[in-house]
């Protein structure tokens, strides 16, 4: 067991990361900051619309999606893979809903039989084609996903300055995207959340906007993919929004609330994974973690004072 | 009596399985050398290998006690809880783990339970003490725990020294792999599984299907909750070594998913859900067998997807063909009998003096072309329920088809009666809906009708109302029917 916990050492978990190690570190936290303000931007509409486990489900079944993006195109850039994402979550949503209508299956069970299988049939390809050679995506890199190799890719430059890792500069654009979307569409975004029947007097097609925020999810989920893996997406998605949810009634706080809690989950769990050398992506959503159960006591502190007093 | 029949079935499964293994004795399956696919399939169906009996009957065992948990995560729509719980269990793993730095299945199946209940007590206590709702509570114990789970196990991965291999077998699941210890784990906890749902057989469907009821006759429900969540944590950490934690919950789910499109009785759904179970546990073993590379969890998942899918389209009650057949059927039967309305009209606009009707007569009545009456005529000919004559001028109805024209007139009309003496509905206000009931009105409801109308005989709108004299009398001539 003491092997298992490394000695705090506070050079090495503190200072070095934004010294000697900066180059490395920073573009990590930058990347995990990034992928959760924009999971945690869409989070804050699916708990409104108490979908957070479409969003799990979803993360699963982006697999399959990308696979047979790359057969059909024999590519792994970035637009291909955006339209196997975007299939991928379409026909999650599509099928359980399918399910759910047509037979006397519930919801629950709809989306778990239809995420699982669809990631089964995912898994199975993916290591088929690894047999034959023609791709490599390990098991594990499905399922933690690697932050850490952020730091080695290549720094795009544009017009001779250098700007960032590719992959930062995909899930910052989709960021700003999601951000941007919302400002814009934040009337229709709130009211088709909460009242199915004012949406429909108003003329808003609950269905369209629905399926919209399915791509959106269906997009940030891929940008994410690759950092931290198809099942730490779901806390990127949820615990965000769950902590900001704890503090305010307000949906613009809470978003904002999101963004601060996406940054300082991302540099917390940054040194807390340098500190116990442990995956970066996990590291981030435990600190992430920590920071709702500890708004979480607050609150349940807050209204134990209350009653007594 | 139902319940002995259902619980001596599951127990026959038992024995069989256990009788399947009979011999078998401790091997590796990593032993097994390079071979072709057809060896491997003839090793499978030869059971020449003791580990390969391991897996099969692992893979049964697993099948009954996923199979069984699963109803009840159906029909109590807790699926979600499955899928989350299965995550949770992974920091469990690697404390079982670190217990004695070894892939020790008891440290390994202590640890995870533990770790599943405590997942289940914090979806419970943020319900409890937040305003969360249940999917955040359970994605955020999913995603959390598993989080804890990830960063624990590449945690040991930089440790010195320890048998670290088999810990990723967690993910997907290796049924290869499987161990003595394994199988007894196994064992234990389905035949805790199913002498618990035979004993408590009936407390635990009454929990399942209305708790408000069985606290009102007195059966503690909360308790048979949490013992409905201890099995689950004990079924999913136990079918770990051979699913993987990530479908573990496929497992569970898909088999009773598909039993659930099959009947509507709980023990038979229980029943098909083990089967289904089973079956797709070996399936999936055979094919990780064949293609030695491949993880068995997404294999079995596979196959458990293919019975669901069968089961969504070719269900005989509840499949969508079933039920797009179902309503076809009740299409054709509705336009029929609406055709044979049109008919009996026609007579009834010139009294009743003929006996036959006049096709262009129809036409006109129906607005319809003569193709298109003649085309309807040929059906309801096909269906023995009116002639067409040799010059296909004149329809005359048979016996049935005026028994069955007489019935749905009087239907129609004794409904509209009823719905503006009963209900106060105005006259011109009942037609439509008594275009829809007349179809569905059985006999004993239209004889409650008819005597709650002291046997009137002139719907609202004046006209007759066939009698019962009209629709029993052998059909002769028709007559007019009484009209008083």
């Amino acid at each position: 067991m003491n092997h298992l916990i490394p000695e705090f050492d506070y050079q090495k978990v503190i200072i070095d990361p934004w010294t000697t190690e900066f180059e490395f570190s920073i573009w990590i936290i930058v990347m995990g900051a990034l992928v959760g303000s924009a999971c945690g931007i869409i989070g804050n509409y699916l708990l409104l619309r108490r979908m957070a486990l479409i969003g799990d489900a979803i993360s699963h079944s982006i697999l399959p999606g990308l696979v047979v993006a790359f057969i059909i195109f024999k590519s792994m850039s970035t637009l291909v893979m955006f339209l196997g994402a975007l299939v991928a979550g379409v026909v999650t949503v599509v099928l359980i809903s399918f399910i759910e209508k047509r037979s006397r299956v519930k919801s629950d069970a709809a989306t778990c039989v239809v995420f699982t299988v669809l990631f089964a049939l995912g898994v199975v390809i993916t290591q088929l084609l690894a047999a034959g050679g023609s791709i490599h995506i390990d098991a594990e890199c499905i399922l933690y996903g690697e932050i850490a190799f952020v730091a080695l890719e290549p720094i795009v430059e544009f017009a001779g300055i250098a700007l960032a890792p590719a992959p930062v500069l995909r899930i910052a654009g989709v960021t700003v995207v999601s951000l941007l979307l919302v400002m814009a569409f934040y009337k229709e975004l709130l009211i088709t959340s909460f009242d199915t029947g004012l949406s429909k007097s108003m003329g808003l097609r609950t269905s369209a906007w629905h399926y919209g925020l399915m791509i959106a999810l269906s997009l940030v989920v891929v940008s994410a993919f690759e950092a931290v893996g198809a099942i730490m997406v779901v806390a990127m998605l949820i615990v965000p929004p769950m902590f900001a949810a704890q503090l305010s009634t307000q949906l613009p706080t809470r978003i904002m609330l999101t963004l601060f809690h996406a940054i300082v989950a991302s540099i917390g769990g940054y040194h807390l994974s340098v500190w116990l050398n442990c995956s970066v992506a996990g590291a981030m959503v435990v600190f992430g973690s920590l920071m709702f159960i500890a708004v979480w006591i607050y609150s349940i502190l807050i209204s134990k004072i209350r009653k007594v007093a | 009596m139902n319940r002995s029949r259902h619980s001596l079935a599951i127990i026959q499964l038992l024995v069989i399985t256990l009788i399947l293994a009979g011999t078998a004795h401790a091997a590796r399956i990593s032993e097994i050398t390079e071979t072709s696919i057809g060896e491997q399939a003839l090793r499978f169906f030869t059971f020449q290998d003791r580990s390969l009996r391991y897996a099969l009957l692992g893979s049964l065992l697993l099948g009954i006690s996923c199979g069984l948990m699963g109803v009840f995560l159906v029909v109590k729509r807790l699926s979600l809880m499955s899928d989350a719980l299965s995550h949770a269990v992974l920091p469990g793993i690697a404390f079982g783990y670190l217990w004695n730095m070894t892939r020790d299945p008891i440290a390994i199946f202590i640890g995870a339970t533990v770790c599943g209940l405590l997942g289940s007590g914090v979806v419970q206590t943020i319900r409890n003490t937040t305003k969360q709702k249940e999917d955040a509570a359970l994605g955020f114990v999913l995603s959390a725990f598993f989080a804890v789970g990830v960063c624990l196990l590449t945690m040991i991965q930089n440790l010195p020294g320890g048998n670290k291999s088999g810990l990723d077998q967690f993910m997907f699941g290796q049924i290869a792999a499987i161990g003595k210890t394994d199988l007894y784990l196994l064992g234990g906890v389905t035949f805790l599984v199913v002498a618990l749902v035979v004993i408590f057989y009936k407390e635990l469907r009454a929990t399942s299907f209305d708790s408000a009821f069985s606290r009102s006759v007195g059966i503690p429900s909360s308790f048979f909750h949490y013992l409905l969540m201890l099995l689950l944590a004990f079924a999913i950490v136990s079918a770990l070594q051979a699913v993987g934690v990530v479908l573990v919950s496929a497992m569970l789910v898909i088999p009773a998913a598909a039993a659930f499109l099959l009947t509507d009785r709980f023990a038979t759904m229980l029943v098909i859900s083990a089967v289904f179970g089973m079956t797709t546990g070996s399936i999936g073993s055979f094919l990780s067998f064949v293609g030695r590379d491949l993880p068995t969890g997404p294999l079995m998942v596979l196959t458990a997807g293919t019975f669901f899918a069968t089961a969504l389209f070719f269900g005989p009650k509840h499949g969508i063909v079933a039920r797009w057949w179902g309503r076809r059927s009740r299409a054709l039967i509705v336009r029929r009998e609406n055709a044979l309305k049109s008919l009996y009209r026609v007579m009834e606009n010139d009294d009743f003096q003929r006996d036959f009707i006049i096709v262009e007569e129809i036409a006109t009545q129906r607005s319809e072309t003569i193709e298109e009456v003649s085309k309807s005529a040929r059906t309801l000919q096909k269906a023995k329920l009116i002639k067409i004559s040799h010059d296909k001028k004149n329809l005359t109805f048979t016996a049935t088809g005026w028994r069955r024209a007489c019935e749905i007139v009087r239907n129609h009309r004794l409904w509209e009666l009823y719905l503006t003496r009963a209900a106060d509905f105005a006259v011109d206000h009942v037609h439509d809906g008594a275009e829809e009931i007349e179809h569905v009105l059985g006999e004993d409801i239209i004889r409650k009708i008819e005597s709650e109308l002291n046997h009137a005989k002139l719907d609202p709108h004046g006209k007759a109302i066939p009698g019962w004299e009209d629709i029993s009398a052998p059909y002769t001539t028709p007559s007019s029917p009484t009209a008083s």
